[in-house]
């Protein structure tokens, strides 16, 4: 009978003041993108040439020297970061392994052992530490904690030393990734443990009670519901503190005894560090020699983003995997 | 209203509650119990004999919650929480010194509002995950969770996907899941805090037909705002009520008897709808 | 009617706290005595055998008490909180540390002169690090003026506008936080320094620590916009206001104390950062107000001057910068929590 109106639209079209505010927040939330984009597009750009020269031998070959004659013109160069990386890598593993179990623990006890009061006064001094500087870091650990750091790792390899990463090809142990690897764990175990908290504090409060209600244990409790739940987010905190102790300078330089020479022994004290490299290299280094450290610069970007990219998402599905 | 839901509670045999030795099932003695400053229970005496349903009635708020849950010591997780009285389990005082919180767990089961079976188990491993927990060998485990998923009604419909995750399961089915969970530590008595309160009509009646089978073996004590459930399941009721203070246990009579000639005015109003 | 108290028949009764501490303490004697007699020595053997002894302890202490399952119960919740504890152990070693050894450093001198005149070799009763506090509080300050507004405005696109960009500008918000300052340095020379400056100063330093500091800044705000509750933005634009007046004169004005914590805890992200500084402030010893011109000193790089000059007096002075470095941070963040635990109105 009666006909169907015509829809009426509803949009609503913004003021002229609303679509300058929303332009104006959506540049600047753009800044990060933009940023980044720049950071490889600059970097690549002054790095390109020497990549292009090396080619992969970038990163599979280990000698960083250069020739210039006497009019500065660059005779013969080889930049190769494979001592690097593999230091990288190995420095950030020790840190890995020692600090998760310890962030893990600590993330337990805050959450289902310790008293309120202490929860509180625990959180607030493990949060000031990550908010430490890395120099702090470096030079308590270079003048306090590394004769320790030493003499224990002449003890893992008097006593586990026919495991192949505790071997030393000679006596030498000062200034090795595994001095490092503890300056470093120290430092990332404030992040690992912040996300282990966030992960575990989040888990299901119904089936803590329910395992309670079995007959359950503290302990039994935490191993049927805590850990299974976060599981995923816990690794995806030890991942952010990987991406963190991979990209650390200062506190590394100061420690480590970088030689270009591939080490995978990490008591034994021959070291590398992408980020420490720069530093060592950047004061006296030509034109031609600063453009590998921009290529160097690409490599540890790349790596530390994909390190964080994957720890992100490995973060977020967690806890919706959960229910 | 009231002479149906009274002929509701007749329609059962109820069970007499004296066939029992002296000492034996669960008996509260002057239970009181504190949110921190808050008094939530007050002085609640209640002997349920072994082998019967006790059903907990009474409007929102006046520790039904509260009170089965000192039964069994969860009360305590809650922090600032405090009690007073005695809670008896075979003669023996849960909360006397030097008790292993854990035994007395094992032996009150409890099943709560909402179905909450572990997410990272599968069915066969909910209904066992107690033992594992508890750390109890078992000669046949297969046996005993056919048996526990038998008795909890829910064998049928699940022995063919044992494997699958729990949270694949109806809401109704997670919760007899969760009795079956309950279940396989063989406890002298299940716990359960309006267990159908968030499952649809037809698997109450399910569960319902599981409470009156397990009551042939155990001691249940079932919290819920379902006048016609509590009139179909159990032998005997507790009504509680807060009048603004700590809440309190007004009257325990066999189950016909509250919901036909209850003997307090405000049971009265509240079995009757006139209150709550 | 009698009266009732309330007990806690679950709380650790005085009897069970006694025989907490006398396993404590038996642990502390029994690794003691197993240091003394046998070759095992050092700090390391005391600590390890105490773990090992008080866990066991603790745990047999619970077999004996209720059975197997408490004795595991008790074993873990035992190393639980020893691990808890080795996880402070290094901030107490640290804050000691730099107070013991940088109070010898620290006079009024070194905060009246710089080291334009001096070596760190020098001793410590001349020279100060005037120039380094100034120039901290400059880079930091040219670093704030250029990340909070980025930060923030971050922070709303996400919480107010919420486009079709959010979920990738979160992300990459989070890979940002992940950029090592090295390489925010590096970015900065080859993209502003080399083709355009050409010469080191306090700006391009800034710069740097700019874009360390936006994702600390825009990750805190975006945090605390999202706890002002909706029926403020509701309220506003229901009384005819547009977004952009919601936001500024209802949403930020509530967060107001929440964003004052989100830029303390950018400041005291960067304010020790040290790698970029390196590379791009030239460091210079003279107190230098302009940032745009010149080399500029700052803490962190004081700090690292000294400690590489490495006589006993320069170590000295390296130490009292990284007790006043660490004073500033510490007070930042503080202010941050006190500021953060107050109410969001
Ligand atoms: N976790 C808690 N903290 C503080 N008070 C509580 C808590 N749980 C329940 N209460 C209080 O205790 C009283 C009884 O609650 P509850 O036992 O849950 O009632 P019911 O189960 O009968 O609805 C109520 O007044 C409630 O506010
Ligand atoms: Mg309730």
């Amino acid at each position: 009978m009666s006909t169907v109106p015509a829809p009426r639209e509803l949009t609503t079209r913004p003021r002229l003041s609303d679509r300058v505010f929303r332009r104006v927040v959506t540049a600047g939330g753009l800044s990060s993108l933009v940023i980044l984009g720049l950071i490889t597009v600059f970097l690549a750009y002054r790095g390109v040439e020497v990549l292009r020269q090396e080619g992969f031998n970038f990163i599979t070959k280990s000698n960083w020297s250069i020739t210039t004659d006497d009019a500065g013109n660059v005779v013969e160069s080889h930049f190769g970061l494979a001592a690097m990386l593999v230091g990288t890598i190995l420095c950030s593993a020790v840190a890995v392994v020692i600090a998760l179990p310890i962030s893990v623990a600590t993330a337990l006890y805050l959450n289902f052992y310790a008293p309120p009061w202490l929860k509180k006064f625990l959180i607030a001094v493990i949060d000031m530490m990550a908010a430490f500087p890395s120099i702090l870091f470096g030079i308590w650990g270079f003048l306090v904690l590394m004769p320790s750091i030493e003499y224990w790792a002449k003890l893992l390899n008097r006593y586990l030393g026919f495991v192949p990463v505790f071997h030393v090809d000679a006596y030498v142990f000062t200034r090795s990734p595994f001095v490092a690897g503890v300056i470093l764990a120290i430092m990332i175990i404030p992040i690992i443990t912040s996300v282990s908290r966030e992960v575990f504090s989040q888990a299901p409060l119904d089936r803590i009670q329910a395992a309670y209600a079995l007959g359950a244990t503290r302990w039994g409790m935490i191993k049927a519901v805590v850990i299974p739940h976060g599981r995923s987010g816990v690794i995806g905190g030890a991942m952010l503190g990987l991406g963190r102790a991979m990209g650390e300078t200062v506190a590394v330089f100061t420690v480590l005894n970088i030689v270009f020479q591939v080490n995978w022994h990490v008591l034994f004290g021959v070291g590398g560090n992408v980020a420490s490299l720069i530093i060592l290299k950047f004061g006296e280094a030509s034109p031609y020699e600063i453009k590998a450290l921009m290529a160097a610069g690409l490599v540890l970007f790349v790596l530390t983003l994909l390190v964080n990219a994957i720890a992100d998402l490995i973060v977020k599905t967690t806890g919706k995997s959960g229910k | 209203m009231t002479s149906s839901l009274s002929e509701v509670a007749n329609a059962h045999v109820t069970k007499a509650p004296s066939i029992r030795a002296a000492g034996t099932g669960l008996e509260a003695r002057g239970v009181h119990a504190w949110f921190t400053k808050h008094h939530a229970l007050a002085d609640v005496s209640l002997d349920f004999a072994p082998g019967t349903v006790t059903a907990l009635i009474g409007p929102s708020g006046c520790g039904k919650s509260t009170f089965i849950r000192t039964l069994n010591r969860m009360h305590e997780f809650i922090p600032g929480a405090a009690m007073a009285g005695e809670v008896l389990l075979d003669g023996k005082d849960v909360y006397a010194p030097g008790v292993d919180v854990t035994k007395i767990r094992l032996q009150i089961g409890m099943v709560f509002q909402k179905p909450n079976p572990f997410p990272s188990m599968t069915i066969g491993e909910n209904v066992l995950s107690g033992l594992k927990l508890a750390q109890v060998k078992v000669d046949n485990k297969d046996d005993l969770l056919e048996e526990c998923l038998e008795r909890a009604g829910l064998w049928k419909e699940v022995k063919d996907r044992l494997g699958a995750h729990g949270g694949s399961l109806s809401g109704g089915q997670q919760q007899r899941l969760c009795i079956a969970r309950a279940l396989a530590v063989r406890p002298q008595v299940l716990l359960m805090d309006e267990p159908c309160s968030a499952l649809d009509p037809g698997s109450t009646l399910r569960i319902e037909e599981t409470i009156r089978h397990l009551s042939d073996t155990m001691t249940i004590v079932i919290v819920t705002h379902n006048m016609q459930q509590a009139a179909r399941v159990s032998d005997s009721t507790a009504f509680f009520l807060s009048d603004g203070g700590p809440g309190q246990m007004i009257e325990f009579a066999p189950t016909s008897e509250i919901f036909s000639r209850p003997k307090d005015k405000r049971t009265e109003d509240y079995v009757t709808g006139r209150f709550g | 009617m009698t009266t009732v108290a309330p007990r806690k028949p679950w709380a650790a009764t005085p009897a069970d706290r006694l025989r907490d501490l006398a396993i404590f303490l038996l642990s502390a004697v029994l690794s003691y005595l197993v240091v003394a007699v046998t070759p095992a020595k050092g700090k390391l053997a005391y600590v390890g055998l105490f773990f090992i002894f008080y866990s066991v302890a603790s745990g047999i202490a619970g077999w004996i008490k209720f059975g197997r399952r408490s004795a595991a119960d008790l074993f873990i919740k035992t190393l639980i909180g020893l691990m808890a504890f080795v996880t402070v152990l290094p901030i107490l070693s640290i804050l000691t540390t730099v107070i013991a050894k940088g109070y010898r450093g620290i006079n009024l001198n070194i905060f009246k002169t710089d080291m334009s005149l001096n070596a760190p070799t020098d001793p410590l009763n001349v020279g100060g690090l005037l120039h380094a506090i100034t120039g901290t509080v400059i880079l930091v300050s040219v670093a704030l003026v250029l990340s909070v507004p980025l930060g923030i405005l971050t922070a709303l696109y996400i919480t107010e506008v919420k486009g079709r960009f959010t979920k990738p500008i979160k992300f990459l918000v989070q890979a940002m936080s992940g950029v090592p300052s090295i390489v925010a340095g590096l970015f900065i020379l080859s993209a502003v320094l080399y083709p355009i400056t050409k010469a080191y100063s306090g700006f391009m330093a800034s710069l740097a620590l700019t874009i360390l500091m936006i994702p600390t800044i825009a990750r805190t705000s975006e945090e605390v916009l999202k706890l002002i509750p909706n029926d403020l933005r509701e309220a506003g634009v229901a009384l005819g206001g547009t977004q952009w007046r919601t936001v500024a004169m209802i949403v930020l004005p509530a967060a107001r104390s929440g964003l004052m914590t989100a830029v303390i805890l950018g400041i005291a992200r960067i304010a020790g950062e040290t790698a970029p500084l390196l590379l791009l402030s030239g460091g210079g010893d003279k107190v230098n107000p302009n940032p745009f011109h010149d080399p500029m000193g700052s803490l962190p790089y004081y700090i690292w001057k000294s400690f590489n000059a490495g006589s006993p007096e320069a170590i000295t002075r390296a130490w009292a910068g990284l007790l006043v470095l660490i004073t500033i941070v510490l007070i930042l963040f503080t202010a941050a929590r006190l500021l953060s635990t107050r109410k969001v109105k």
